[in-house]
Order: structure tokens, then C-alpha cells, then sequence
């Protein structure tokens, strides 16, 4: 099978190329020879890209399937242009065996539309207590080792955890919030929180803890990655971590870039999110951040959340959003209120991600895996609860006209979606 | 942003669930009306036809005996036909949802619920969710309001004071998790107090108080002085069990309302609680029985400001 898509704008963020062209697929691989074509794509005024890499994006299987189910959301991650994703072990149980992550491979596999790379469980049942068997996990293909949104309380598991995952290579991916001063905590604890009654998370829930970690990663020089941060104090601190030279990456999700507390209204529940949406400075020095670099990687922390789990009320509403649909608008959203190139702005979704998990891809280089998205930057859709291909039809931007509109995804030089 | 879901396309009370965002007219209207109303619970014939033929759901979600029996009281003076739900005991321990219990009432043709619930926001999403026809009477929930307290705590410090722009008012106590405390300061400032001050320790303020309008105070002494008006709020025993507080012996000592500490207020100054009490920790029996205080005052003029709340919303 034989791809040519012709006139796009070809946008390879890994070797900074922009311009008008064409790309060849051959065998599954991107080919540097022309040649006749099965399928000719015209993709003149769109934009030919790498496939997106969503370093958290959770599937919700197994043990959660009344939320959301595998071929639910591997259509929504296709249908948003995402070709690979990270899932974390957050599921029912949590994947901290070797049977379950093969299981939850083989049927992603089976259902050839994104590639899904599990991240394992870094303790036993995510209790914080045992380690997990994590060379056989790492075998089994696991990327990464995490804890989801469960904290790890105990410093000293969390210190040989960093020190066992590092033995074979393997980084840690933690989320920075101590959970003595996030207890009972519902949102940023500040005015918002103190008018509308909510128990409050104070920002320095997430840079005490992130304090805590950095110091153990300068004791060990275990590779750490920081999930989902959200304050402008935890970016100062990966700044200075990233300067001193250790083996640190950080992300923000979509929500926190553009989304600060004051959107909570009136008790919005699909504003309740892990961590809790932060300040205006906060988020304007997440946005900042991952135009400079000090951030690494933007991603979508795909939630479903089932309808029934989010009308309640805002505190006993469950955190989460659906947003693998959402990740390319709002990343282009992002880009241009930053004023950046459109190659530095996917580099953020596409290669940098993949360094960040240590995977293969996000590039448009020859002999790669044909992994591409083709998108039309200039068209806007609504976002609407019944457009949504996820399962969860909760997020704080439904009623948004957003730019960015997925034509073409293709895996492995295979249409997978097309609109 | 969405519009106040409070009021209607024409800009009128149709469910009362926050003080906060509320006009200044529409405050006036209800102590205007409540005002009316006082005459009417001293009559002989305690009862107006306003609400005759319709149904008030009294849904407490969380216990209360006060405020669940004015309610009733100021429904009843109404003519209405009250219904009292305690939920606590009932469906909701059977895994019936919130919106589902509301749904049910509401196919039993409710004109007025009156919530309380523990988590902030609820009658929000229940005022989202109910027909139009519909009102939801926000009767405390979480830490976030308590409209009608604030209500008739604005009344009764008009009752006595006359001009709300003269005044200083200091709220002493756990503000941290107190619905009274917020609904007050928002009715105080948008009625033109000049100065609003909190009274406690930090560990009973949340953060960013400041925002709401109020001069912060850790010494009670300096606090109080001058104050036309003391508003003591409750202290829940649990709050000694956490990291907050270590003993209410210590609190009374520096926070609880004494002869020796009104004295520095106003000689006129009124003492107000919204009850219950708890005598010996915010309190002192001297200061609650004494010439100052009005709290049980509070509790009639609630029926008067309950009964025009719930008259308002019906007829929006």
C-alpha cells in the first residue's frame, strides 16, 4: 500500500521544516521516493504533521468500562489526530502485572488505531507501599513507572523506588502534591475557593512535595518526570532543577494552560480536575513555560467521566475531563496567543513527547513509521457533548469554538480516520 | 459567564441560593417585604393567603432544627402546605442520587424547595435542574452561604441600627467554615457598611479573606473597639480534633465574647449569633443573656425574612 499526500504544508517539528510539499508513504514507512500511488490525498491548504503523542491519556480499561471503553476512546484519540498515547495505571485493578498490561495491549492492538504504551504501577495496587515488579512490567511494555493521582506518601518507598526504577533504566513519573496539605482539598486555595465555600488545596501542596522529590532525584540522579504541574512556583523550581543539570521533564495539561479557577463560575464540576485549576498567574507561567522549554510536554489528562459521577455537587463531583479531542485545538489555541511557530508548537505534542517517553516516533523522517496527521488549521468546530467520539462528554470547553480541525489521521501508513 | 442563576431574564429573584451577586434593591426588597411581614406573626390570625395552594419541600440533607422550623413556621404563616423531607435518614442512604430525590419531589408538584445540604454548591445544580416553574430556597450548604441567616441577620442589625452606612461590624469566630460568616459580609458590603471586620486566629480564616471586603483582626481587644455591632459565630467541637485548634478553654480565652471584652465595643453595640450556641467556648452566658444581646430576636425576625424570601421567588 502506496500513500501520496500532495500540496500540504509539511510541518516536521523534530527537524524545525515548514513548507508546502509532499510526503510518500511506502510499507507502512515514510519514503523518500515518489512513485505511483494506491491513494492520492490533496492536502492543499492543510497542514501535514506527525501524528500527535499524548503522554497521559486515560482509556479506562480494565475495570472502569461503564465510563469509558477501549474502542470508545481509541476512536476519539484517532478521531483527534492523536497516533500514540500513554495510559496510566489508575485502572481497576491497576496495572501492576505483567498478564494485565499484555492483556490491555493486545486489545488496543487488535483494534488498529493508536499505539498504546501502559505506564506501570510504580507500587503494589498503587498503595505506596511494595514496589512493583517493574523489570517485568518494563518487559511486558511498560514505558514508564507511575503512580496516577494516588500520592506516595511514604519518602522512603519513594526513594528506593526512584533508586530501583533507575537501576534498570527506567524513569519515575510522578505527580507533586503532598497530600497532608491537599486533604480534603476540592480547589486552589485562594479568593475563589474562600467565596464559593470549597475546601482549598494551597499551591505549595505541589511545590513542598516537588521540593522533596527534586532532592532525591539530585541524591540518586534518577530520571524523574513530573506530571501535570500546576503552579508558577513548581515551574521556577523545574527551571532552576533543568539548570543545575538533573535528569528532570515536566508537562501541564490542556485545562491548565488555558483554564484558571475564576472558571470554576458557579460550581461548574467539569472544572473539578486533578491537580485543582491554579490562579491567573499560575497558569499564565504554565503557558509561558512550555513556550520556553522549561516545560516539556502538553497533554491531554483524558479522563471519562461517566455523566452520573459529574452531577453532583462540585466537591463530590469525580476530577477528570475528556480531551483527547481537544489536545490539537487547544495546543494550536495555545501557539497563538504565544505568537510561536507552528513547528515549535506540535514539537510540544510530537517529538518532545517522545523523547520525554522514551519512545520512538513524533517525527516525519524518512524510514519512520508512517505515524502523520493531517489538519485543517483554520477551521473551527463548536465543541458539543454530541460531537465528542469519547465516551466522557464532560469538559470545562464544551460551548467553545476552537481552530483545528483532524482531516486525515494515519497509523502506520494506514488511514485510520478520516472527516 | 454564565448569567446569576438566581435571576430571571427580567432581572427578578426566582430562586434565592447566595447573597453574593445579589443587587442592592433586591436586598431591600425582601427586608422591606419581611418588614411587612412582622406584623403579621403578632396578629391574632397568624396567616396570609399568599402561597395557598402550593407546596414548600423542606429538604435537609444535613440536621437542623432551627432553621428547618422557621422555615416550616414562615411557609405555614403563608398559607403553603409544607412538606418536611429529612433525607439524611432516608433515600439518600439508599443510593438514590441528589438530582434523582429532587426529580421525585418535583413529580409530586413542588413549587418551593428549601435545601440544605453539606457539600457547597448544591442547590446550584439543583436550581439548574428543576422546572421552571420551580424555585430552590437555599437553606445553608457546606461552607458557602446561608441567604436567609444573612438575611435576617441584615434585618435585625437594620431593626436596631436604622442606617447600615454608620457602622462597624465584626464577625469574630470560625470563619474558616462558616456559611453564616460569608453570607453576612457579602449582604453587609453590598449595603454600604463602612468597615467589616473578622475576628479570629489564622488557622480559623481562609485564604484570601481580604477579598471579601474585610479588615482582618488576630487580637479580639483591637477588634472590638468601637464596633456597633458583634456577630459571634458558632465553634464546632470537632474542630478540636484536627491541627486548627488545640483546646476550647484557649479559644474562650481569646476568642469567646466576655463582659470585659464587649466593653471596648460601642456602649449601644448589639451581640448577635446565629445559633446554636455553645455557652463557655464563643460565648459567655453574661454576654448571651445580657442587655446587648439580640439573638433571640434573630430567631423571630427569621420567620418574617423567610416568609418574604419564599413570597418573592413564588411570585417571580
Amino acid at each position: 500500500m502506496k500513500l501520496h499526500i500532495k500540496n500540504g504544508r509539511v510541518v516536521d517539528p523534530a527537524s524545525a521544516k515548514d513548507g508546502v510539499g509532499d510526503l510518500f508513504i511506502s510499507d507502512g514507512k515514510i519514503s523518500s521516493e515518489s512513485g505511483k500511488a494506491d491513494r492520492v490525498i490533496d492536502a492543499k491548504g492543510l497542514v501535514v504533521a506527525p501524528g500527535l503523542i499524548d503522554v497521559c491519556a486515560r482509556l479506562r480499561e480494565p475495570g472502569f468500562e461503564y465510563k469509558a471503553r477501549l474502542e470508545s476512546e481509541m476512536e476519539a484519540a484517532v478521531a483527534g489526530g492523536v497516533t500514540s498515547l500513554a495510559c496510566p495505571p489508575d485502572t481497576d485493578p491497576p496495572l501492576d502485572e505483567p498478564g494485565l498490561v499484555d492483556m490491555l495491549r493486545r486489545r488496543a492492538k487488535a483494534l488498529e488505531r493508536a499505539r498504546v504504551y501502559p505506564m506501570g504501577a510504580l507500587t503494589v495496587k498503587l498503595k505506596g507501599e511494595r514496589l512493583t515488579e517493574m523489570a517485568e512490567l518494563a518487559q511486558a511494555g511498560c514505558v514508564a513507572f507511575s503512580q496516577a493521582n494516588i500520592p506516595l506518601a511514604d519518602t522512603q518507598v519513594l526513594w528506593r523506588a526512584l533508586q530501583y526504577a533507575s537501576t534498570f533504566g527506567l524513569a519515575t513519573w510522578l505527580r507533586a502534591e503532598d497530600p497532608w496539605l491537599a486533604r480534603g482539598g476540592v480547589a486552589h486555595d485562594g479568593e475563589i475557593a474562600t467565596r464559593l465555600g470549597l475546601p482549598g488545596i494551597p499551591a505549595f501542596a505541589e511545590t513542598v512535595a516537588l521540593g522533596g522529590m527534586l532532592e532525591l532525584v539530585r541524591a540518586t540522579r534518577a530520571r524523574l518526570h513530573v506530571c501535570r504541574l500546576s503552579t508558577a512556583g513548581a515551574v521556577e523550581m523545574m527551571r532552576a532543577a533543568k539548570k543545575e543539570g538533573l535528569p528532570v521533564t515536566c508537562d501541564v495539561s490542556v485545562h491548565h494552560l488555558h483554564l484558571c479557577d475564576m472558571d470554576l463560575g458557579y460550581f461548574d464540576a467539569n472544572c473539578r480536575l486533578e491537580p485543582p485549576l491554579r490562579g491567573q498567574r499560575d497558569r499564565d507561567a504554565l503557558a509561558r513555560a512550555l513556550a520556553d522549554g522549561t516545560i516539556d510536554v502538553v497533554c491531554s489528562d483524558h479522563t471519562p467521566v461517566d455523566d452520573d459521577a459529574k452531577h453532583l455537587p462540585f466537591a463530590e463531583a469525580e476530577p477528570g475531563a475528556t480531551a483527547l479531542e481537544l489536545l490539537l485545538p487547544l495546543t494550536l489555541k495555545w501557539a497563538e496567543a504565544q505568537k510561536l511557530p507552528l513547528a515549535k508548537a506540535l514539537a510540544r505534542v510530537t517529538c518532545d513527547a517522545a523523547r520525554v517517553l522514551g519512545v520512538k516516533g513524533g517525527t516525519l523522517a524518512s524510514g519512520v513509521p508512517a505515524d502523520i496527521v493531517v489538519f485543517d488549521p483554520g477551521a473551527a468546530q463548536r465543541i458539543t457533548p454530541q460531537a465528542l467520539r469519547s465516551q466522557g462528554r464532560n469538559t470545562p470547553f464544551i460551548g467553545h469554538e476552537l481552530a483545528g480541525r483532524v482531516r486525515y489521521t494515519i497509523v502506520e501508513g494506514k488511514v485510520v480516520h478520516e472527516a | 459567564m454564565q448569567r446569576n442563576p438566581q435571576l430571571n431574564d427580567k432581572g427578578a429573584l426566582t430562586h434565592l441560593l447566595s447573597i453574593e451577586g445579589l443587587p442592592r434593591e433586591i436586598l431591600l426588597q425582601i427586608l422591606d417585604t419581611a418588614e411587612s411581614f412582622a406584623g403579621v406573626t403578632e396578629r391574632e390570625v397568624k396567616k396570609v393567603p399568599l402561597l395557598r395552594g402550593k407546596s414548600v419541600f423542606n429538604l435537609f440533607f444535613e440536621a437542623s432544627t432551627r432553621t428547618r422550623t422557621t422555615f416550616e413556621i414562615a411557609a405555614k404563616r403563608l398559607s403553603a402546605d409544607v412538606i418536611n423531607l429529612n433525607i439524611a435518614l432516608s433515600s439518600q442512604t439508599k443510593g438514590e442520587s441528589l438530582l434523582d430525590t429532587v426529580a421525585n419531589l418535583s413529580a409530586m408538584q413542588a413549587d418551593i424547595f428549601v435545601v440544605r445540604h453539606a457539600a457547597s454548591g448544591a442547590p446550584f445544580l439543583i436550581a439548574r435542574h428543576v422546572k421552571p416553574h420551580e424555585h430552590v430556597v437555599n437553606a445553608g450548604d457546606g461552607r458557602h452561604a446561608h441567604p436567609t441567616q444573612g438575611l435576617l441577620d441584615l434585618f435585625t442589625i437594620r431593626h436596631y441600627k436604622k442606617d447600615f452606612t454608620r457602622l462597624t461590624v465584626a464577625v469574630v469566630g470560625d470563619v474558616l467554615h462558616s456559611r453564616v460568616a460569608r453570607s453576612l459580609i457579602h449582604g453587609l458590603t453590598t449595603l454600604g457598611v463602612p468597615e467589616v471586620r473578622v475576628i479570629a486566629p489564622q488557622t480559623l480564616l481562609p485564604a484570601g479573606v481580604e477579598a471579601l471586603g474585610v479588615k482582618v483582626f488576630h487580637d479580639m481587644r483591637r477588634g472590638l473597639r468601637d464596633c456597633d455591632v458583634v456577630v459571634m459565630l458558632r465553634l464546632q467541637s470537632e474542630r478540636m480534633k484536627g491541627a486548627l485548634l488545640p483546646s476550647e478553654q484557649e479559644y474562650f480565652k481569646h476568642y469567646g465574647l466576655n463582659l470585659d471584652k464587649l466593653a471596648l465595643a460601642k456602649p449601644d453595640a448589639i451581640v448577635m449569633h446565629p445559633g446554636p450556641m455553645n455557652r463557655g467556648v464563643e460565648i459567655d452566658s453574661s454576654v448571651a443573656d445580657g442587655p446587648h444581646s439580640v439573638i433571640l430576636p434573630q430567631v423571630t425576625f427569621g420567620i418574617a425574612v423567610r416568609m418574604a424570601v419564599m413570597s418573592i421567588v413564588a411570585g417571580n
